[in-house]
């Protein structure tokens, strides 16, 4: 496969960048597109060129590393999948394809491809957790029933990877996909539910800390996320976080 | 902002607010209606609404109220969410995942915007004039041949007829939005959401629909 690439390439945080067009030949259908960059990199390298820097780590769509613009959409045009899912067949002979990073104030770029997502680390830190008392005395979380129904559904919010693509794709560069399933993974467990207000109250301040945008319900984090994460949490950590400021 | 400090609560303001100036358009659109069917009727209504205390002394100001708050946050909104992302990309297909009304809130709101100016100065402007300024006697009577009057010029019919088309537009996306918003997403927002499609293209319609038949039927004549 004969292939035009059009991809951002920018040196440092601080400098300019700009789009640089690379051709490309001998790319098989059977590539991931991250290999695809493999190939042009080791092509660059052997030219004495900057490679260009993108994220990646586990290359099986679990780990939430890989990002990528590809063509307008985060993770490229195929649904449910990473961009290290995404199979080179999915184009065509002679295909240009524009290549970005993730576009977002709370995702500065660091090089070329590679953009810092830090910023949901932090709301993470803020409260996408359950606290535990570890001396001893631990309750398996086992122990306590959990209608299979919640557990169903507090799996799919945990199905989140972290990746950003609906940050990515989001007209409005928000979060609010991700903030909502990591809110509701713990909202509907009676584990999560001890520390429920302050969580939702804290990991929303923290996400508006980051400059992520308001959330309008277009609709475009849910078709463009990897994992499938569903609009139905946004509407639950809404409720959440109403109940939540009732309560103070 | 006190209140409106996070994004969700802006959110939510957002939607309220929607949902409160829907309300107020499907009970406009059925005093219109009534200009259709028996002009008697239109001139009762009209004159309650026109006369009543509580409608022109509370409701009144509590509806221009928030017309100004849902533009004036909207707007500040879309500019917060334009710095979210300063650097644009260059290729965003946007149109993949997501639907037009969804993501043109803004210009069919500003165009909706600027129909309620047009509407001010046709409609309530010479209202407060007659009523308060140059204080008329009440005559119940009047209404009708005013609304008649102003459905005369093919602009200005034009320019309604627009404005309603756009506003189709904005409800498709708002009015069902508004539900997720306050948190209301299980298993009638199915219904709820063809409810709220109905309704987004059937009232705007319903007006249009009005408009033409006022315009047509005084050129018969
Ligand atoms: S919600 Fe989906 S798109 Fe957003 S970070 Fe999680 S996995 Fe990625
Ligand atoms: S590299 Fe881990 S999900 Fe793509």
């Amino acid at each position: 496969m004969k292939l035009t690439l059009k991809i951002w390439r920018q040196k440092s945080a601080q400098a300019k960048g700009s789009m640089q067009t690379y051709p490309i030949d001998g790319i098989d259908g059977d590539m991931s597109f991250l290999e695809m960059l493999d190939v042009l990199n080791t092509q660059l390298i052997d030219r004495g060129e900057e490679p260009v820097v993108f994220d990646h780590d586990c290359r099986e769509g679990i780990c939430g590393t890989c990002s990528l613009q590809i063509n307008g959409e985060p993770h490229g045009p195929d649904r449910l999948i990473t961009t290290c899912q995404l199979h080179m067949r999915k184009f065509n002979d002679g295909d240009t394809i524009v290549i970005e990073p993730f576009r977002a104030k709370a995702f500065p770029v660091i090089k070329d491809l590679m953009v810092d997502r830090s910023s949901f680390d932090r709301i993470q830190q803020a409260g996408g957790y359950v606290s535990v008392n570890t001396s001893g005395n631990t309750i398996d979380a086992n122990a306590i029933p959990i209608e299979k129904d919640k557990a169903d559904e507090a799996f799919n919010a945990a199905a989140c990877i972290g990746c950003g693509a609906c940050v990515a794709a989001c007209k409005n560069a928000s979060a609010m996909l991700f903030t909502a399933a990591k809110v509701s993974q713990f909202a509907l467990l009676p584990q999560g539910r001890v520390e429920a207000t302050r969580r939702v109250l804290n990991m929303v301040e923290q996400m508006d800390k980051e400059g992520f945008g308001n959330c309008t319900n277009t609709g475009a984090c849910e078709v463009e996320c990897p994992k499938g994460i569903s609009l139905e949490n946004i509407a639950r950590m809404n409720r959440e976080y109403l109940a939540a400021s009732l309560r103070g | 902002m006190g209140l409106l400090k996070s994004s969700v609560a802006r959110k939510v303001a957002m939607a309220l607010s929607g949902l409160f100036l829907v309300f107020f358009l499907g009970q406009h659109f059925v005093i219109n209606l009534s200009s259709v069917v028996d002009p008697d009727t239109f001139n009762s209504w009209s004159h309650f609404m026109g006369t009543n205390g509580l409608i022109q002394f509370v409701l009144q100001p509590i509806l221009i109220f928030g017309v100004i708050f849902h533009f004036v946050l909207g707007f500040r909104l879309e500019l917060q969410n334009n710095k979210a992302r300063a650097i644009r990309y260059k290729s965003y297909k946007g149109q993949l995942s997501s639907s037009w009304a969804s993501r043109n809130m803004l210009i069919t709101g500003v165009v909706i915007l600027a129909f309620l100016g047009l509407h001010f100065y046709d409609f309530w402007v010479p209202e407060i004039v007659h009523k308060y300024i140059e204080s008329h006697p009440a005559d119940a009577e009047r209404y009708f041949p005013e609304l008649v009057h102003k459905f005369e010029s093919p602009v200005r019919v034009g320019l309604y007829c627009l404005a309603f088309v756009l506003l189709i537009f904005h409800l498709w996306h708002g009015f069902s939005s508004a539900f997720q918003s306050v948190g209301f997403n299980n298993k009638y927002s199915r219904g709820l959401k063809g409810f709220t499609r109905l309704y987004a293209v059937l009232i705007p319609l319903g007006f249009v629909f009005i408009a033409l038949y006022h315009h047509f039927n005084q050129l018969h004549h």
